[in-house]
């Protein structure tokens, strides 16, 4: 069945979206990501113009994320008082990586610094992860008691401003999280997703934050910062089609509860590497977008760069 | 001297009668309206030639375009740098419509010459309008030609000749086919009757191309009410994210 998108202006067919958001949901659900860094690529590759993907994907986060932080509400498994340093750092981040997209985007070069910033960020933590999660699963299998964790790095502890987190069961300084949270906020901003993908293995081993809440907390901090760049969008460059929206996230918000009971019977290891292995097949997709030579050299768009 | 001036004004009213041949047009449609399940449209073209003399010896062809609005693009080339693919160079070109379509009678090339394809901007080269490329740039056809690639594979440009039939030297007709992913505005329809590559008599009307109902609404929203606009769809969003959690709750809990 095919659908006209009003605000993307292109025909597609419904059920294809509505796959796409079910398929993306499940991973948001396991994985505590929007999900972003897959469906965004994945709505150019249907044709829908890359200005709409970015904004409307943003919407469909709120919903997939929304519908996941639920889940996680009711299995305790939040922290509200680290999301929300989280988030203050997210918010103003977004405002700062909405500004400077903007800029690179006068100078004509974003889509490269798009792809560029995916690849090397993709390609860094998701090495990262791989190898860290098969050292833990060797060691498990193995039957070997892992060595003892120091939970904060020396510098981490040395910082002032402390905070305890008891959900987390952490008493740090909120000066790292603050920094995590603009990081993430301005990568998301460019990159158009909503920066899971980033903030899942920060908090983990940057923060020393346990696993079991990590991805309760980033969906929730993620509801706030992408609904704050689905605003920006809206109001400034009219691109969010809401007709997209519903349909990716009716299947999103399907998939993200199905997602997420299959992520709670999976141990954090298996779910570190699956995780791993697809944000590594993204940058490896996109990196050899930008080695190999194009089929068409040349791409239209419209005058002025928007 | 009556009888002349007489004679004389008879020739002077019937001449241009004689030797006119005129183009009267229908449509089966003058609007296509853009609803949600819109995925594309075939317009049917039809029309007459109006003569007050016998047909000519020499056959008529008869040309019809249909064009979007028009509007400036930035084409861009990828070259090799550093190892990676990355744009280069950058040319504007002008004018290039949205869509354009040509059904003609016959090889284009063979019904009408350059110079009135010049002069009528006729042939999808010629619809295309690039002033300048950058003094850096040798091959700023190359960045036309390259719009005119990409649309034809997008099958929003088209050139089908012979798919104008034509009855009696007389009748004539055509469909033309409006792909799904149609951008609203005038479309500007043209129909040129040639004889020997001369253009004999044209017309030109629009298609109104316009989104309706759920389409319109929430175009005009998104535009005039941006805020309202994205607080809805912020509110869906939050909406459906909870109901998907609720439903699943029900299930779960059964």
């Amino acid at each position: 069945m095919l659908i006209y998108l009003p605000i993307a202006e292109v025909s597609v067919n419904a059920f294809l979206l509505l796959g796409l958001g079910g398929l993306v949901g499940v991973l948001s659900g396991m994985f505590g990501v929007g999900g972003g860094f897959l469906m965004t690529p994945l709505l150019f590759f249907i044709g829908i113009p890359p200005a709409v993907a970015v904004a409307t994907e943003a919407n469909q986060i709120v919903a997939s994320s929304f519908s996941g932080v639920l889940a996680h509400l009711r299995r305790k498994t939040v922290d509200f008082k680290m999301g929300t340093v989280l988030m203050l750092g997210g918010l103003l981040g977004a405002a700062i990586g909405v500004v400077l997209f903007n800029h690179l985007k006068s100078l004509g070069q974003v889509d490269l610094l798009v792809k560029l910033c995916y690849v090397v960020f993709l390609g860094i933590i998701g090495g990262l992860m791989f190898f860290e999660s098969l050292r833990a699963i060797r060691r498990t299998s193995r039957n070997v008691a892992p060595p003892k964790k120091s939970r904060q790095r020396g510098w981490v502890q040395k910082l002032p401003l402390k905070m305890r987190f008891r959900t987390s069961g952490l008493y740090i300084s909120i000066i790292p999280p603050l920094i995590v949270g603009v990081f993430v906020g301005i990568l998301a901003a460019i990159m158009g997703v909503g920066g899971g993908f980033i903030m899942v293995p920060a908090m983990i081993y940057i923060l020393g934050m346990p696993t079991k809440v990590v991805v309760g907390t980033s969906l929730y901090q993620i509801i706030f910062v992408t609904a704050f760049t689905t605003l920006l969008h809206a109001t400034t460059n009219y691109t969010v089609d809401v007709a997209l929206a519903v349909l990716l996230l009716v299947g999103g918000v399907i998939g993200a509860q199905i997602g997420t009971q299959i992520g709670t019977r999976l141990k954090a290891e298996q779910l570190r590497i699956l995780l791993a292995i697809m944000v590594l097949m993204v940058c490896g997709k996109l990196a050899l977008d930008l080695l190999i030579q194009p089929s068409e050299l040349y791409s239209i768009g419209s005058a002025g760069g928007h | 001297m009556r009888l002349f001036v007489c004679s004389a004004l008879i020739m002077l009213l019937t001449t241009p009668f004689v030797l006119a041949e005129k183009v009267v047009l229908g449509m089966s449609q003058d609007e296509v309206a853009i609803t949600a399940t819109f995925d594309g449209s075939n317009i049917l073209v039809f029309g007459a030639i109006q003569r007050d003399a016998p047909i000519p010896e020499t056959p008529i062809d008869v040309i019809v375009t249909v064009s979007g609005p028009s509007e400036p693009l930035d084409v861009r080339r990828k070259a090799k740098r550093f190892g990676i693919w990355v744009n280069t160079d950058t040319v504007q070109v002008d004018a290039a419509p949205s869509f354009y379509a040509i059904a003609t009678s016959a090889p284009l090339g063979d019904i009408l010459t350059e110079t009135e394809d010049l002069r009528h901007k006729v042939s999808i080269n010629r619809a295309i309008r690039s002033v300048g490329a950058p003094m850096n740039i040798l091959d700023a056809q190359g960045f036309t030609d390259a719009v005119i690639r990409i649309r034809e594979a997008n099958g929003l440009y088209t050139l089908q000749e012979g798919s104008v039939s034509i009855d009696q030297q007389t009748l004539f007709r055509t469909s033309i086919n409006m792909p799904a992913n149609l951008t609203e505005g005038d479309y500007s329809t043209r129909i040129f009757i040639t004889r020997d590559g001369a253009v004999v008599d044209q017309l030109s009307t629009t298609i109104d191309v316009r989104k309706v109902g759920l389409e319109r609404f929430l175009f005009s929203l998104s535009r005039e009410q941006p805020l309202l606009y994205g607080l809805m769809s912020l509110a869906i969003a939050i909406f459906a994210g909870w109901a998907a959690s609720a439903v699943f709750q029900v299930i779960r809990n059964r």
